[in-house]
């Protein structure tokens, strides 16, 4: 905060209101504007292109009564409890691992964080490379003498998004691992010195005092893996493009073929608001935690 | 401050100095029980994690004959770059046998512009929410910050519309515009959380001594804070290498970026599938981001926690 220069005119400060132009335009355009142009005209019978025709919830009983969009959903959870278990849990056992004072931290760290890096589509082809049920893992087990061994997840519908899952824990764990790396580092060395001496062993004092005292890192993290699940799109896309059938459709997808491809924009736009919906609850009452109690950001 | 504490607790074994020590136990041989545990459960995820790329580079290596006798495992017997070649220079996506070339080529002339001009905007717009803050920019930023965490989905079409308004649909110009729009809040939020760490002293004296806005940013902001712009590269290039979404939306084939064109090039159903050139092309395209990685070390991870952990 300037106090020592407080702008009392409009032209005082005109400078930086230039700067800000294009973030008053994104927020305020696209942000919000975008967004609530979205949502008004899910309610609108649009076909090949937006036009404000009302017909209510229409598009929502549709969506809701569409077996690709139900799928959609059941496939999200499911990739979205095993992302949040899953990588909170290997995430910060890497970490605690790694915050043993040990050597080579530094090594470890690039090799666990690499996956990170790339992208999605790389990540899905790689995967959908090593399970390639002729020449991937189950082909080499296979040729090892295990003939009857299974494990063929791309290809077998019931299974098919924990095989995708596979792939997003590889390319995502890195990242859960730094941050819960930096939060413990931010923990005072005399909490562990007074473990010590009260003799509580180690694996208590990470789960009854390094992890309560590491609330915020993990709300943080729970709320940037959330909106990460949501987003879930390429991933799909690459390793398994929707298939078998439909079998690991993500809601991301339905809303980019009904828009692009299906030329259906409302069900698009009904699905994206859904999409909007499940996040907000999310993020509205963590943003209320974030900001609203303190009254500056 | 570890070593000091660890040669005291290994001078005297009276509790008093397991006090001042750190979260390990004393110092002891290095084939301990502990140490075989903690480095052996490293070593096996590090094994694990480094698979997949083994298995890309062996396999691109391969010949086909070799891929559809052998275990995706093996190294090479033979090693071949031709799958690599094809890969660049041949492999089709549709009617394009041009290879990935073309894709790398776009997406060099994507993220150039989209990186330096979302940097740009932010970097400025940070600084002015920083050090000029005026009535409304806080809200406007809360929006924007709220506002990263809105699926593309929901935005995608509205700015279809804004961009084949301005005429700039299906070119590189209008996904350059969108890369500068999503890449905002993140960066807007590390350049105004840097500025406002900076001594407030230092932005009073160069205000006496009469320098502006725009003078202030340009020789003392921008000198001061070059760590940040490196961070902040980082993340834009790696970011915006890897988009596949708004590539696949706001682009038409022959400016298609490379992801997408990778993608279009494996998961493609005509021909047969060629899995060394598959992964060779795959290999090529995370080569830039892996690059960026390897080399930023440690001011990639500062990027993300501080992208993150401040979000």
């Amino acid at each position: 905060m300037s106090n020592s220069e407080r702008p009392n005119r409009l032209f005082r400060n005109l400078n930086a209101k230039i700067a800000s132009i294009p973030m008053v335009l994104t927020a305020g355009v696209v942000f919000v504007g975008g967004t609530a142009w979205t949502v008004l005209y899910s309610f609108t019978n649009s076909k090949l292109l937006p036009r404000l025709n009302f017909v209510g919830l229409d598009q929502y009983y549709r969506l809701w009564a569409t077996p690709r969009w139900l799928i959609s959903i059941e496939n999200l959870l499911i990739y979205g409890v095993i992302s949040l278990v899953f990588s909170l849990v290997i995430g910060f056992l890497l970490a605690a691992l790694l915050d043993q004072k040990i050597r080579f931290e530094d090594t470890f760290r690039t090799i666990f964080l690499y996956p990170f890096a790339l992208s999605f589509i790389v990540t899905g082809l790689v995967w959908q490379w090593l399970l390639n049920p002729d020449f991937g893992v189950q082909g080499v087990v296979r040729s090892l003498g295990w003939t009857s061994f299974d494990f063929n997840p791309l290809y077998n519908s019931s299974i098919v998004i924990y095989g995708i899952s596979i792939a997003a824990l590889w390319q995502g764990t890195g990242l859960i691992m730094c941050l819960m790396l930096a939060g413990l580092r931010g923990i005072d060395e005399d909490i562990w010195k007074a473990a010590r001496v009260d003799g509580i062993p180690m694996w208590k004092t990470y789960l009854f005092i390094i992890i309560p005292m590491m609330r915020p890192v993990f709300i943080t993290t729970l709320v940037i893996i959330a909106s990460g699940i949501v987003k879930v799109y390429d991933l799909v896309v690459a390793q398994t493009s929707g298939g078998p059938g439909i079998a690991s459709e993500v809601p991301a997808k339905y809303v980019y073929d009904y828009m692009f491809f299906a030329q259906n924009l409302g069900q698009g736009f009904a699905a994206s608001t859904m999409m909007l919906l499940s996040v907000m609850i999310v993020i509205v009452p963590w943003a209320y935690l974030e900001f609203g109690g303190r009254k500056r950001v | 401050m570890s070593d000091h504490a660890v040669s005291l607790s290994a001078t005297s074994s009276n509790p008093q100095a397991g006090v001042s020590g750190p979260s390990g136990p004393k110092p002891r041989h290095v084939f301990s029980r502990r140490n075989i545990f903690l480095y052996g459960t490293l070593i096996v995820v590090a094994l694990y994690y480094l698979l997949p790329l083994y298995v890309m580079v062996v396999t691109s290596l391969k010949g086909m004959p070799e891929i559809r006798l052998g275990n995706i495992f093996s190294p090479p017997l033979e090693i071949t770059f031709e799958p690599w070649v094809k890969a660049w220079s041949q492999a089709c996506t549709g009617l394009n046998c041009d290879g990935l070339s073309r894709g790398f080529w776009n997406s060099v002339r994507i993220t150039v512009p989209s990186v330096i001009l979302s940097i740009a905007i932010a970097s400025v717009n940070g600084y002015a929410l920083a050090n000029w803050r005026f009535k409304g920019a806080d809200t406007f930023f809360v929006i924007l910050i709220v506002g990263a965490f809105i699926p593309y989905q929901v935005m995608i079409y509205p700015i279809v519309i804004i961009l084949r308004e301005i005429g700039l649909y299906g070119s590189l110009t209008g996904l350059v515009i969108v890369h500068s729009i999503f890449g905002m809040p993140i960066l807007t939020l590390l350049f105004r959380n840097y500025f406002t760490s900076m001594p407030e002293e230092l932005f009073r004296a160069a205000r006496v001594d009469g320098a502006g806005f725009w003078g202030i940013y340009l020789r003392i902001m921008l000198p001061m804070s070059l760590p940040i712009f490196v961070v902040a590269i980082i993340l834009q290039v790696t970011g915006i290498w890897n988009d596949f979404l708004f590539g696949v939306v706001y682009t038409r084939p022959d400016t298609y970026p490379m992801t997408v064109q990778l993608n279009n090039i494996v998961n493609s159903v005509q021909g047969v599938k060629e899995y060394n050139v598959n992964m060779a092309a795959t290999i090529l395209t995370g080569l830039v981001p892996l690059v960026v990685y390897f080399i930023s070390g440690k001011l990639f991870v500062r990027g993300i926690a501080a992208g993150a952990v401040k979000g």
